[in-house]
């Protein structure tokens, strides 16, 4: 490293330059799509025959954006509940989990709790039940957190496939359908647990819990004392501390919460489509929410505009399927790339790089944790 | 073979969980590397999978596993690099860009591999019985009548352990991790180890993905690691960031893999699907205890682990 | 011996580092021989931790030479000045702690060897420390050895690698006395081997009582090098500190013919723990009425932050007690101290006091955001916060763009004038004000000097934190010195005179004309059979 040679050097500055941080989520899709279109060139794909089949089947036709919007449901949930864990840098990975252990709570309670009750009961209560089951579930590596400084990535990632087995679990073995076939999953739901459809499309009422809630954590993360605390926290734990917040109480609040709209996710998900909780009812929502929450800023206005986009995204992954005969795995492909650009590009927006020789450092070197 | 106390039941259960467990163990030390020296790829399984593919694919070309298995070695690699230079001198956020590694993998290997499902593969690592101790009884069939690249693995698992504790770079790894100002300040070289270890890392796990597709299940499907990637950055928390330990524990899970089956067959009315939490439960249950402060220190657990490191600079 | 005639061991000549408009050193000539121990004493900021980075590599000088055993030398990293012989031992110890003593010993020899011979290592060590009366076990793990023997490893470290030139920033500072009084024995038996060990200290008994020679800096420059057996500690504060005082007429003076305040804080026996778990207040007493301000002097590391933080809220104190305002306030949580009515402008603004990241009305609103009107119900008040924050960046003279800039981008002055009308505002029945101008412009100090004044005249009490001598003086009615946790002294600021503080900050107690009887400090330092 004390080489003689001018090394380029990426310098800190103190705050990412305004202009850089707008427009590189913007760049970043772009260049996404460059390369995935080399990709495709390469593999002897016309790229923008496929990027007109994915743009038409997401958007070039009624069923289309209505099955975008069907997908947009669970992405939007679970985006917002992962974006509002980031915003405390609680690294919640574990919204897969906290979706199952949702649609799990309320299965059970339209099946097995409630199964005679009219919908103006059943529903509410399936909400309650789902949003409680994905608390719960964000609760455990919350706790652990708060009271025992346990690493909450690994532990919450380790409860997606503990609360996966646990809902295959069910729907193999007590909760199973005795006269269903093929699939195995759950008996229908009676139609009271359905959730009203948008006219002939499959859009379901999930959509209307997304925007409120979105609304909703606008208003709670920007307008109220709570919201301000997680600001305060999520930036700088040192002056939470000073100012006397409640930090050990808000990772648990802010966990659940996240939990809790996982859950709803969840909920919305079997109450809105399956109609009867199936084996791996999610294609990795929990995970992609993820990355919705990220490319979205943990805004929830910029998390409901990338929830559709990757949504579109995902249905139109699964025209190429249907029109070309092309995997769907284009979509996560591309989603894959869109974050590598997006983390490169923030990073340019962070620094400036520089040409010289590196100076000693005064004071010893510290390692420096990333902020988000 | 329904007596499920019998010997031979122990051994059959065996016999398979050592190959079923391997593709986990390479991809296991490729990520205690990488988080010995401090950076968290939770891109493991992204990079399986493009190895299982990409392993594939050049056996498919060649006729040659072992060519295969070699460029699944760089494609890891290759992809490892992707999350090193991201992750080390841009300091971006490794838990995202590990999530990015493993979508964008699990997609291009889906996509790039949308002829090869179904291939028949030209030529895999088959079993070689080792003489004289393949005939030992009940080990010779458990350990001793696998493919080469168990046999590998067999070397390699002591040889890294010996790396990591007995060497000079081994002693730089630790510290790596461990206290990256302290490394620095002794000279050592953080960014460009850092990177290096991420990029074998990778390399690891591009072959744990050719095991699969090499030689447990010949051939290439979507998605075909199944998750095993996730399980090794589990497992090398539950090994405390040991390479014998990792073997033990990857062992110990293709054992419940390889076992829930025959258990099932034998009709014993355990359910499969709480005993396959058992590892995921296990490592949250070793990592709570990992995070005493003494155990911490005891273990060694990489206390740097998923942060960039910057210099602290005088303004 | 020829130990004149041989070439220094180490010979620094016209050093000079500037780092941006500061000057740390100018100019500084400092020299030792092999065989001696030498001490490199100073206030904070004279430079010393600056000279040794530059002698061990860390730093390159502007201009100046650094000449080895008569040769001169060009380090251009730390690795240089490693294989020219010159060890440092760092205040904070760079040992990773789970790995064991050999292997922290190894990981700083570039040696070729791929395997680790650690065998090897254990004995050469479990040799060496016999030799120098640095005992540990070369196979214990650092995590499970105490401070001391930590330090010891640190030193091995350096010996092990062959340094003929040992350097000690501070090294009694993090060990208890009968520690500090075993390592004094070992560098004495190293620096009669022919070692040159040099050792950067504040304390005077200790540098007095271990030390050949002496070097004094004052404010990046070397005022002189001076024999320990022909000076004494009277002497050798007057070089440290050197220089005139705040003239008296610009010293506060206390409000007359009000003799019975009201007490607001006192602090009874306490006791807490520094970072390290060792003990950093050691029985502190103190009292401060309504209306009067107590200035705490000292060198940095004697208390004064766990101090701050254990009558804030942010520390807990392991005995004794807080009573503000009549309310026993020990170990009560941040928030209820501050309920109780103290503001806090803590040591670094922007890692504590301020959050950088979010702008100047959310930094406002950090201690009220709770109460009304700033608040209504679960919301907070926008336009009520909005109006908040513009009367608190008028009134405090914040020079802004606006309430919706990041705190982060304001400059040190101003991100301190906002801090301390926040905290302020709302009449502190007592304010803790730990270095409230370091850092900052003229312009923005004589603010906040002004701010704090005004408190004190309308009532409140002030705990004034300070090394600034100047400052504690301009603030202050008295000024009580803290020293290795303990009060040592206190004084009227009026008639405070610069070589009764330079002693009392080096530990040196018991002289007389000091005003006030009990102060019952024992000096810490090296006591003289050590």
């Amino acid at each position: 490293m004390a080489s003689a040679i001018p090394s380029p050097r990426l310098e800190r500055r103190a705050a990412p330059s305004a202009v850089a941080s707008a427009v590189v989520p913007f760049v970043a899709v772009a260049l996404a799509l460059v390369a995935g279109g080399i990709v495709l060139w390469a593999a002897g794909e016309p790229p923008v025959a496929v990027y007109r089949a994915m743009l038409d089947g997401a958007v070039g036709s009624r069923d289309g954006v209505a099955e975008t919007l069907v997908k947009t449901i669970p992405l939007l949930l679970a985006g917002l509940g992962v974006a509002v864990a980031f915003r405390m840098r609680l690294w919640n990975i574990g919204a897969e989990g906290q979706l199952y252990l949702g649609a799990v709570a309320a299965s059970g309670t339209a099946l097995y709790v409630l199964p005679d009750a009219p919908a103006a009961v059943l529903i509410p209560a399936m909400i309650l039940a789902g949003m409680a089951g994905g608390a719960v579930w964000a609760a455990v590596p919350a706790l652990l957190r708060a009271r025992l400084q346990v690493n909450e990535i690994i532990t919450s990632l380790m409860l997606n496939y503990v609360a996966i087995l646990f809902a295959e679990y069910l729907v193999h073995g007590p909760w199973r359908d005795p006269v269903g076939f093929g699939f195995p999953g759950t008996p229908r739901f009676p139609d009271a647990a359905e959730l009203p459809q948008w006219g002939t499309t499959r859009v379901h009422l999930g959509l209307a819990f997304g925007l409120a809630a979105a609304g909703i954590l606008w208003l709670v993360l920007g307008r109220t004392r709570w919201g301000y605390e997680i600001a305060v926290a999520g930036t700088n734990a040192r002056a939470a501390r000073y100012a006397g917040l409640p930090t050990a109480r808000n990772i648990l609040l802010v966990m659940a919460l996240s939990g809790a709209l996982a859950g709803l996710a969840g909920m919305s998900e079997v109450a809105g489509i399956g109609h009867q909780l199936q084996r791996s009812f999610s294609p990795g929502y929990g995970y992609t929410a993820i990355i919705v929450a990220w490319v979205g800023r943990l805004h929830p206005g910029g998390v409901a505009l990338v929830a559709f986009l990757l949504a579109g995204l995902l249905v139109g992954g699964d025209a190429l399927q249907m029109e070309l005969g092309l995997p769907a795995a284009v979509a996560p492909m591309l989603q894959g790339a869109i974050l590598f650009f997006l983390l490169g590009g923030e990073a340019l927006a962070r620094y400036r790089v520089t040409w010289r020789r590196p100076t000693p450092i005064p004071g010893g070197p510290a390692p420096v944790v990333e902020p988000g | 073979m329904d007596d499920v106390t019998s010997l031979a039941f122990l051994t059959s259960v065996l016999a398979a969980a050592i190959p079923a467990a391997t593709a986990i163990l390479y991809a296991c030390l490729g990520e205690l590397l990488c988080e010995r020296a401090g950076i968290l790829n939770l891109g493991v399984e992204g990079m399986m999978l493009m190895g299982a593919l990409g392993g594939f694919a050049v056996t498919v070309w060649t006729d040659r596993a072992w060519l295969g298995a070699l460029a699944a070695l760089g494609i890891g690699a290759a992809f490892g690099a992707l999350h090193a230079v991201l992750t080390v001198p841009i300091g971006a956020n490794q838990v995202v860009s590990g999530l990015a590694l493993t979508l964008f993998g699990a997609g291009l290997s889906a996509f790039l591999g949308r002829d090869l499902v179904g291939r028949a593969a030209p030529d895999s690592f088959g079993r070689l019985h080792v003489p004289l101790l393949g005939d030992l009884p009940e080990l010779g069939p458990i350990l001793f009548r696998q493919n080469a690249l168990v046999y590998l693995s067999y070397a390699l698992v002591p040889a890294l352990w010996f790396f990591v504790y007995r060497t000079r770079p081994g002693l730089h790894l630790r510290a790596l991790g461990e206290n990256p100002g302290t490394a620095d300040a002794l000279g050592l070289p953080v960014a460009a180890l850092r990177v290096a270890y991420v990029v074998a890392g990778g390399a690891l796990a591009g072959l744990g993905g050719a095991v699969i597709s090499l030689a447990t299940n010949p051939g290439w499907t979507e998605n075909v690691t199944a998750g095993r990637g996730y399980i090794a950055v589990a497992l090398v928390i539950f090994a405390g960031w040991n390479p014998l330990r990792a073997a033990f524990g990857a062992y110990l899970f293709g054992a419940v893999e390889a076992g829930q089956f025959r258990l099932q067959g034998a009709g014993v009315p355990i359910s499969s699907f709480f005993l396959n939490m058992l590892p995921y439960l296990f490592t949250v249950a070793a990592l709570v205890l990992a995070s005493r402060p003494a155990a911490r220190r005891r273990i060694g657990a990489p206390a740097a682990l998923g942060q960039a490191y910057v210099r602290e600079e005088r303004a | 011996m020829t130990r004149d005639a041989a070439p220094p061991a180490v010979e620094m000549r016209g050093i000079t580092k500037r780092f941006g408009e500061v000057v740390a050193n100018a100019g500084v000539d400092f020299a030792a021989r092999s065989g001696e121990v030498h001490a490199l004493v100073g206030e904070n900021g004279a430079g010393k931790s600056t000279l040794m980075s530059v002698l061990t590599g860390l730093y390159r000088p502007d201009t100046g030479t650094v000449a080895i055993d008569g040769r001169p030398v060009r380090f251009r990293s730390p690795r240089d000045a490693i294989d020219a012989g010159i060890g440092m031992v760092h205040q904070h110890f760079t040992l990773v702690d789970s790995l064991t003593v050999a292997e922290n010993v190894l990981l700083g020899r570039q040696g070729q060897g791929f395997r680790l011979d650690t065998s090897t290592v254990e004995r050469e060590l479990d040799a060496l420390g016999e030799r120098h009366g640095l005992r540990v076990d070369p196979r214990a793990r650092i995590w499970q050895l105490s401070v001391g023997e930590q330090q010891r490893v640190e030193i091995l470290r350096v010996l092990h690698r062959g340094a003929r030139i040992l350097i000690l920033d501070e090294p009694t500072a993090v060990l208890t006395p009968r520690e500090a009084a075993g390592l004094a024995a070992a560098l004495r038996g190293l620096a009669d081997e022919g070692l040159c060990v040099v050792f950067i200290s504040h304390k005077l008994d200790e540098v007095l009582a271990l030390a050949d020679q002496v070097t004094v800096l004052r404010r990046g420059r070397s005022v002189g090098t001076v024999d320990a057996a022909a000076t004494d500690r009277r002497s050798l504060a007057r070089l440290m500190v050197g220089r005139e005082l705040l003239p008296e007429d610009r010293r506060l003076t206390p409000t007359a013919g009000t003799p019975a305040r009201e007490t607001v804080l006192e602090v009874v026996g306490l006791r807490a723990e520094g970072d390290r778990g060792r003990p950093a207040l050691d029985g502190v007493d103190l009292r401060v009425g309504a209306g009067e301000s107590l200035g705490i002097a000292g060198v940095a590391g004697n208390g004064q932050r766990e101090l701050a933080e254990v009558v804030t809220g942010l520390r807990r104190a392991t005995a004794g007690r807080v009573v503000i305002g009549g309310q026993d306030l020990t170990n009560r949580s941040p928030r209820a101290v501050a309920a109780a009515g103290v503001a806090h402008i803590p040591e670094d603004r922007l890692a504590t006091g301020l959050v950088g990241g979010l702008d100047l009305a959310a930094n406002a609103i950090l201690r009220g955001y709770r109460v009304r009107p700033l608040t209504r119900g679960p919301l907070l008040a926008g336009r009520a916060i909005a109006r908040f924050t513009d009367r608190l960046l008028d009134a405090n003279d914040v020079q802004a763009p606006g309430r919706s800039t990041p705190a982060g981008r304001l400059s040190g002055g101003n991100q301190q004038k906002l801090l301390l009308g926040r905290e302020l505002d709302g009449r502190p029945r007592l304010v803790v004000a730990v270095h409230p101008a370091r850092g900052v412009d003229v312009g923005a100090t004589e603010t906040i000097h002004r701010l704090l004044r005004e408190q004190r005249a309308a009532g409140a009490a002030t705990l004034l934190i300070s090394e600034d001598l100047d400052e504690l003086l301009a603030l202050s009615d008295r000024i009580a010195v803290l020293f290795e946790g303990r009060v040592v002294g206190e004084v009227e600021s009026a008639t405070a005179d610069h070589e009764q503080l330079g002693l009392l900050m080096a530990g040196v107690t018991g002289q007389p004309g000091t005003e006030r009887a009990g102060f019952d400090g024992v000096p810490i330092g090296l006591a003289a059979d050590g």
